[in-house]
């Protein structure tokens, strides 16, 4: 393996080097307002589709992009260096095991590393799991309402996530950190603030709002 | 028969709970009622997407930290122990990915079946009938989900009896109520398969069995139930809410 590895290595010295190879069905016709910024959640998308059949130089530029997010996660979350490191990695590997399971159609690349990253997190932390349903465990009924996140492409759903994020209120944007960055119950995020358990719920459900409108189902 | 969830769920899980169960903040039989309630709805799931999204946008948005030397070729080095990842679809169609899902464990759609979240719980059973039910008190039986957590949480499955009634109890924490089958009612509402109450310090209710047929339900709390009344407090120590 060591000459491949090498190249991959090189490959994956910039987190988000421009690619070559077979050109993705928008490239053809670039929309002008999109900022080299916004294209890089389909390029992240692409590659994880591509980590699905054993493409290591994807698996590398992803682990360029996400591996250390993944370690200022878990971080952030007050684990120690080495663990952040190590959880990393088992991210990136947990992403390379379960890539098939990868819908483009359903969530950003973005959005399903934080998931495994989440879940990885609560098990070394707690010792405890997160229990969740997966689509073809749904009871009885298809949901034959148009999903929100098939209405807007990855590209444009992020880039009015950022806008979404940059709307919060402060005080909305600090009970979403607490939230996601401090693995506190609302109890205990309202005892922090110093603000009754209701407004942390209020705050919550009013940033929602916010994200659910950059989303376009609003309707809720 | 065949036909258990004619209807969709009416009582859902607040926003600001489904962001602590999409963010991972939530001790675990909390995120188990919340499971089985997205088990039984389109809606929620469909929200829970947004919240995850969020987490996504988050995650993108956090100053990246620098990484061991040898972080990526140590990892390479992991994956080479492993095989090419298991993948029936070479053609690789995007779409198509999805369709590699395992077959899905159907169980008897009876009404009585386990929602699937709440599978690894009870291992070797798949109908709510043929659970271990322990008589807990008069019209009350219990299976316990899992052991009472060092922060105080607990999960389990209470089959009612009609008519009973629970004893009038306020909580210290966070407790959620999910009805598997049956129904029951207390002062906030009815709640019918699929239902979830969310119930916290603020509230302060008494639910009772109130159809012909047995009330199943899952409950989890993240700290002891304040039982009021004195059929409460006798029957705290059995129940371990
Ligand atoms: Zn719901």
């Amino acid at each position: 393996m060591i000459a491949p590895l090498a190249s991959l290595l090189s490959h994956a010295t910039g987190p988000d080097q421009t690619r070559t190879g077979p050109a993705r069905p928008f490239a053809a016709q670039p929309s002008p307002a999109r900022s080299p910024d916004d294209a890089l959640a389909a390029r992240l998308s692409d590659d994880l589709v591509a980590v699905a059949s054993g493409d290591r130089a994807a698996f590398a530029r992803l682990f360029g992009h996400f591996a250390p997010r993944v370690k200022a996660y878990m971080l952030k979350l007050g684990m120690p260096a080495q663990r952040a490191e190590d959880l990393a990695q088992d991210t990136m590997l947990s992403v390379w095991r379960k890539a098939s399971l990868y819908d483009p159609a359903k969530a950003e690349a973005a959005t399903w590393v934080f998931t495994i990253a989440r879940n990885l997190r609560i098990d070394a932390l707690r010792r405890e799991r997160h229990p969740e349903v997966s689509d073809d465990e749904l009871l009885e009924h298809e949901d034959d309402r148009p999903r929100a996140d098939e209405l807007l492409d990855g590209d444009r759903r992020a880039r009015r996530l950022r806008g979404a994020l940059a709307e919060l209120t402060p005080e909305q944007a600090e009970v979403v950190q607490l939230s996601f960055f401090a693995d506190l119950a609302h109890p205990a995020i309202a005892e922090r603030l110093d603000v009754p358990l209701g407004t942390v719920k209020s705050r919550l459900r009013l940033a929602m709002v916010k994200i659910r409108k950059a989303l376009g189902d609003d309707d809720r | 028969m065949t036909v258990p969830q004619a209807f969709l769920p009416n009582h859902h899980p607040s926003d600001a709970l489904l962001v602590a169960y999409g963010a991972g903040s939530l001790a675990e039989g909390l995120s188990l009622a919340v499971a089985v309630h997205l088990a039984h709805c389109p809606d929620c799931r469909a929200a829970l997407a947004e919240v995850e999204a969020l987490g996504g946008a988050l995650l993108e948005e956090l100053p990246p930290a620098p990484l061991e030397t040898l972080s990526l070729s140590a990892t390479l080095a992991r994956l080479d122990l492993e095989e090419a990842p298991a993948n029936p679809c070479k053609a690789g169609r995007a779409g198509a990915l999805w369709g590699s899902r395992r077959p899905s464990r159907p169980g008897p759609r009876d009404g009585t079946a386990l929602p699937a979240p709440l599978r690894p719980y009870v291992p070797r059973a798949t109908e709510l009938d043929r659970l271990a039910w322990q008589r807990l008190a008069p019209g009350v039986r219990r299976v316990e989900l899992m052991p009472r957590s060092a922060a105080g949480g607990a999960a389990q499955l209470l089959r009612i009896a009609p008519g009973t009634a629970l004893p009038h109890h306020g909580h210290g924490g966070l407790e959620l109520t999910v009805v598997l089958s049956g129904h029951f009612a207390d002062e906030l509402g009815r709640y019918g398969p699929g239902d979830l109450a969310e119930a916290d310090g603020d509230t302060d209710h008494q639910p009772i069995a109130d159809s012909h047929r047995d009330c199943i339900c899952l409950i989890a709390t993240d700290a002891p139930l304040r039982f009021t009344g004195l059929m409460g407090r006798l029957m705290q120590p059995f129940i371990g809410l």
